[in-house]
């Protein structure tokens, strides 16, 4: 294997055997990702960098690999989305209200990262409190994506909420990156900037340390250059916690060592309710090369049906909203966070003046819904049938495992578009997500693959949804999607000084 | 189902969120939008359908009835806006 002669364009994977097989060192590896980084300000996707950290946390690994003490991700510069609370670096989660927030303690899955060797170039920019699609509602400003139209010079958004983390793996800033989905924060930036985003089943990754935002949806998973990186990544997030009770007990299995076992016999399911009215036809177009690309590899295309589909986005912002509205309460002005520098006439005024300045009009129009949908002789009506249509859908996918052991489907309803372009109708940004916000709901792992590119030369992703707790055949199906795809368009170093 | 002015405001008042007066009225019409996107849901049959309350079927995990963390105060004050002696200090609430 011929290695890249820049270290910033390794995968994840090449670097791994590249510093356990002693041909570079981690500081050498951190210190060609930390000026990636700093030349990269034009983009955004830093909400803190901190080069001094991963420095020192490259020199330990150096030490630990040198004393035959490696870890499996020794010496591995990462970036972190600002939602997972890092010990003694701040943490924002996009927001105002946490712009001086320092956490005194790791969340789980990051400091999994950390004792499996790993190495933290900094925090990356991301949707207020990761409610959007585009990276808009951030308080830091939106990222950029790294990708342009063909012969355009216009500000493209990342997708969102991980968009940070998007751009960061798309421009080769880390080997990878994490990220959370509640409805599709990982899949839909990841398939709009030609990478790879895994969201596991719920449970596969405990929540403990990450900030909440719709607790029955959020999961962390990786974002990276391939799948074998995801494969990689997940295994070392992946963890039992007791800290989180939802955390499911269920042995995590070497995601890599299965991934090139191809999809000969696999059952591969196309639902017919993902074929949206209004969607261009160059997604249609993707998702038919991508069914034949597996029935190539020996792959079974079986026709399938999920009937309450379309329902999936509505009952979506009901729960959403409705547990935000709950998690979001913990911001008063008094414990941590912003407090209004205002004269106040009481306590009450001082949480009102307190959370109208620290919350963005995003995160405020959720949770004034959440608040309503709960609130007393409305709760049966949304709140309740929002729950009952979320069994309808998880049975769907019940009866569509019985004829399928994957399902293939697009992963956005189309490519990246311009800042700003659809900041002033909600429910058009919330259409983003149409493809990917059914997983959440039924807690299934779903994983984006980049596919191809649009006549503009612009990513477009393909989804796979697999049973609960089987991202190995998940990952095995993206990666023989990966193979066919031979998907290596990058985008042009225009942020670069 | 729709919202009126008065409910913006009372929702607002019940989420502690300050709502300028000038915010009332587009408030009123982004969340009436999402109200009237959300009414397809009432189409749906849910008779006899269980509301979900785990995606994953796992009984609760118990643990022991016991101490396991503490002893932190200084931690747990450091980020408040304000603090005293490891208490938080607000306004005053009792008259």
């Amino acid at each position: 294997m011929s290695l890249p002669s820049n270290l910033a364009d390794f995968t994840l994977a090449e670097a791994r055997d590249a510093v356990s097989g002693k041909k570079v060192s981690s500081t050498e590896l951190t210190k060609a990702f930390s000026k990636a980084v700093a030349d990269a300000k034009p983009l955004n996707v830093f909400v803190t960098e901190t080069p001094e950290k991963a420095l020192e946390m490259a020199t330990a690994s150096d030490a630990r690999i040198a004393k035959g003490e490696a870890g499996p991700l020794e010496g591995l510069p990462l970036a972190i989305k600002d939602l997972f609370c890092t010990k003694d670096v701040r943490t924002t989660a996009g927001s105002n209200i946490l712009s001086n927030f320092i956490p005194p303690y790791e969340s789980t899955v990051t400091q999994n990262l950390w004792d499996a060797g790993a190495v933290m170039l900094g925090k990356t920019n991301m949707d207020e409190f990761a409610m959007g699609s585009s990276n808009e509602t951030s308080f830091y400003k939106p990222v950029l994506s790294p990708w342009r139209a063909k012969n355009s010079n216009s500000a493209l958004v990342p997708g969102g909420s991980s968009g940070g983390s998007a751009s960061s793996v798309a421009a080769n800033l880390c080997l990878g990156a994490t990220g959370t989905d509640t409805g599709g924060s990982i899949r839909q930036p990841a398939a709009v900037t030609g990478t790879v985003g895994l969201k596991p089943t719920y449970g596969r990754c405990s929540r403990w340390g990450t900030v909440a935002f719709a607790s029955s949806l959020d999961q962390a998973g990786p974002m990276t250059r391939t799948v074998r990186d995801a494969a990689i990544l997940l295994r070392h997030m992946a963890s039992v916690d007791p800290k989180d009770s939802t955390s499911v007990d269920v042995p995590v299995p070497d995601y890599e060592a299965t991934l090139e076992n191809g999809v000969k016999g696999l059952r591969v399911g196309i639902p017919k309710e993902y074929r949206i009215d209004g969607a261009p036809p160059e997604i249609d177009a993707l998702w038919q090369k991508g069914a034949g690309w597996l029935k190539l590899q020996g792959a079974e295309i079986v026709e399938v049906s999920l009937p309450h589909t379309k329902y999936a986005l509505p009952a979506y912002y009901i729960v959403a909203p409705a547990e935000a509205s709950s998690n979001l309460a913990r911001y008063d002005g008094v414990r941590y966070g912003h407090r209004t520098k205002e004269a106040i006439r009481d306590i009450t005024d001082l949480y009102e003046k307190s959370r109208a300045e620290g919350f963005g009009a995003e995160v405020r129009r959720r949770i004034l819904i959440g608040t309503y949908v709960l609130s007393a002789g409305y709760y049966d009506a949304y709140y309740s049938r929002a729950q009952k249509i979320r069994t309808l859908i998880l049975r769907d996918f019940e009866r569509a495992w019985e004829k399928c052991d994957v399902l293939l489907t697009p992963a956005t309803p189309g490519p990246a578009f311009a800042i700003g372009e659809k900041s002033n109708d909600p429910i058009s940004m919330y259409l983003n997500d149409v493809f990917t916000v059914t997983v959440n709901l039924a807690g299934l792992p779903g994983l984006a693959v980049p596919a191809g590119l649009t006549a503009d030369g612009l990513p477009l992703g393909l989804q796979i949804i697999g049973k609960a707790f089987d991202e190995a055949t998940v990952l095995r199906a993206g990666r023989s999607i990966e193979t066919a795809a031979n998907f290596t368009a990058k985008p042009q170093h225009w942020w670069a000084a | 189902m729709s919202v009126d002015k008065d409910t913006v405001r009372r929702i607002a008042k019940l989420a502690r969120i300050a709502l300028d007066e000038s915010r009332v009225e587009p408030m009123e019409r982004e969340l009436n939008g999402i109200l009237a996107w959300v009414e397809q849901l009432q189409e749906v049959n849910v008779e006899g359908i269980e509301p979900m309350t785990s995606v994953v079927a796992q009984k609760l995990k118990m643990r022991d009835d016991v101490v396991t963390d503490g002893g932190i105060a200084e931690a747990i004050t450091a980020n408040a806006p304000q603090s005293e002696d490891h208490f938080f200090v607000v306004p005053k609430v009792v008259e």
